[in-house]
């Protein structure tokens, strides 16, 4: 492979935005949040298991060492309690029933 | 259809309207138990997703002539396995137009749109569908004897002496049950796809298709070093495309789901496949991945875990399939739960028609016969260094490098195994353990 073309591949980037790529599943949203996320354990963590590999990208790191998470647009796929090596971090259940991700093409 | 003893709502309560719940709902009712079939999503069907392609076989014995009404996108006549080094690409293709006819063999198919079809066999089999409710655990009476679930509806408790539950891969019923004590991230994939919008001409010529024709193709390589695999469906009018990556590298690295899909979008022999698609829905689900090693107890008192609740999903490398493992074992839980009902002995022994179904037929023998694949697979030799090193062995045999002579293949084969810095032992190995693995 060409050096620009390494450059250019490792540089690569969606070509669509999140939010528009996100935006393209439904989600039923409930008032109430399915999963919790404990603060004070992802505060101690360093290795972040759940912010590269939540498929919905709903963890997100705070400048004072935190994660801020938003159970909005989950698709409810476990990815999150799986990966995250912190016991009790995260709380994790199916939303109320009729609410969540909607599927239609998969 | 006999009434379920009088403090029951039913003989028999099946937990997801997913193809293993379904089939067992088929099963059970048929066989004149009353069942009901709770599902957590508006309609069967939405919230599951798959790569894209099922193999109805199983369904003869449920739904005769299945493919008559069955929905689908396309019959699969053509399978390709792409082995991608960076800029290279190896296809293996086999193409059979015969399965493009009855009796069929596979067929690409929407979930929400498979799921709710044969849910509704379910329905006219005579059991008793409830959506947009969520199972929010397991009723026991005061011995422990499973009476049921409770639910998230107001007096939700829906009461039976059997649970089959088919929940899925995330079975929080198998967990608490005891039946499946550990949840091991490396034992999972995540699968992410995109169904991309293109017109269904334009899908027919770029993969050399006619009318409901489809293509499957399998990928090793191309998922920027995360160990997975990726994989191209078509449907009538749009593609699926999307990688699995195993859970716990996905973690241990920086690049994220949909930024390995767009590198795997970008490789030169997908890029001219997809070109000018517009992604018309991203999804998301995980992959029991780990076969025979992940399996939790099938039984118990009271109840039965089928499909991905029960890790039921064969990952071996050419063989991706699922919801055909999922409506096996849902029907043959089915089967034996209505048979313990009819017997009066709802305890694990009753219930054990199920695993003797179960090591019987497909679902287990294919399993034990491919126990070693799943690892081997996902290995990192597998994953890193043979799609480079089989593209260069390939790459050299077909360049023509005159003035110089050809080179011998043996010779091309060691320098390439060398440049990709692996051992003739470790090769030799891994032959062995495929060769005997796939049996």
């Amino acid at each position: 492979m060409s050096p620009t073309a390494r450059i250019e591949r490792d540089n690569a980037w969606p070509e669509i935005s999140f939010e528009e790529r996100i935006g393209t599943a439904e989600f039923r949203i409930h008032e109430k949040a399915h999963i919790t996320v404990n603060g004070d354990s992802c505060r101690g963590c360093t290795t972040r298991e759940c912010v590269v590999a939540c498929p919905a990208n709903l963890f997100v790191p705070t400048s004072d060492g935190g994660i801020l998470f938003n159970y909005e647009n989950c698709f409810e796929c476990g990815t999150c309690y799986l990966v995250c090596n912190k016991e009790g971090a995260i709380s994790w259940t199916y939303p109320e029933g009729g609410y969540g991700i909607v599927f239609h093409r998969t | 259809m006999t009434a379920p003893a009088h403090d029951f709502d039913a003989d028999i309560i099946v937990v997801g309207a997913g193809p293993a719940g379904s089939c067992a709902a088929i099963a059970a009712a048929r066989a004149g138990k009353s069942v009901v079939l709770v599902e957590r999503g508006p309609f069967p069907g939405s919230k599951n997703m798959y790569g894209g392609v099922v193999y109805p076989r199983i369904l003869d014995e449920l739904i005769p002539s299945w493919w008559e009404t069955m929905p689908v996108q396309r019959w699969v006549v053509k399978r390709s396995t792409m082995l991608l080094s960076d800029t290279g690409a190896l296809n293996v293709d086999f193409r059979a137009n015969a399965w493009g006819a009855p009796p069929y063999n596979g067929a690409t198919a929407y979930r929400p749109d498979f799921d709710n079809w044969l849910a509704n066999h379910a329905v006219e089999a005579g059991a008793r569908l409830v959506c947009s409710t969520t199972v929010t655990g397991l009723l026991r009476d005061s011995t422990g004897r499973i009476q049921g679930v409770s639910t998230d509806r107001p007096d939700g408790d829906l009461r039976a002496p059997i649970v089959i539950a088919c929940d899925g891969v995330n079975s929080f019923l198998a967990k608490e049950s005891g039946l499946y004590p550990h949840t091991d991230a490396s034992n999972f994939t995540l699968g992410v796809k995109e169904t991309l919008a293109l017109p269904k001409h334009v899908i027919d010529e770029r993969f050399g298709v006619r009318d409901n024709q489809g293509v499957d193709i399998e990928i090793l390589g191309g998922t920027s070093g995360v160990n997975g695999g990726g994989f191209i469906y078509t449907n009538l009018d749009t593609v699926a495309l999307g990688v699995v990556l195993k859970l716990p590298k996905l973690a241990a690295q920086q690049k994220r789901p949909e930024q390995i899909i767009a590198e795997l979008k970008r490789h030169p022999a997908v890029a001219p496949l997809i070109e000018g698609a517009e992604v018309k829905e991203y999804s998301a689900h995980v992959i029991p991945e780990a076969g025979l090693e992940m399996m939790p107890t099938m039984v118990a008192d009271g109840m039965l875990v089928a499909g991905d609740a029960a890790a039921l999903c064969l990952a071996a490398g050419i063989w991706l399939e699922g919801v055909n493992f999922a409506m096996a074992s849902g029907m043959y839980a089915g089967q034996a739960a209505a048979e313990a009902i009819t017997k009066n002995d709802v305890s694990s022994r009753g219930l054990s028609g199920y695993t003797d179904r179960l090591e019987k037929t497909f679902v287990l023998r294919d399993h034990k016969k491919l126990r070693k694949v799943p690892h081997l697979v996902l290995s990192d030799r597998v994953q890193h260094k043979y799609p480079a090193f089989v593209a260069g062995v390939v790459e050299r045999v077909f360049r023509v490098d005159n003035p110089h002579p050809k080179p011998g293949v043996r010779r091309i084969v060691r320098e390439e195994r060398k440049k990709a810095g692996i051992g003739l032992l470790d090769l030799l190995r891994d032959g062995w353990t495929g060769m005997r693995g796939f049996g």
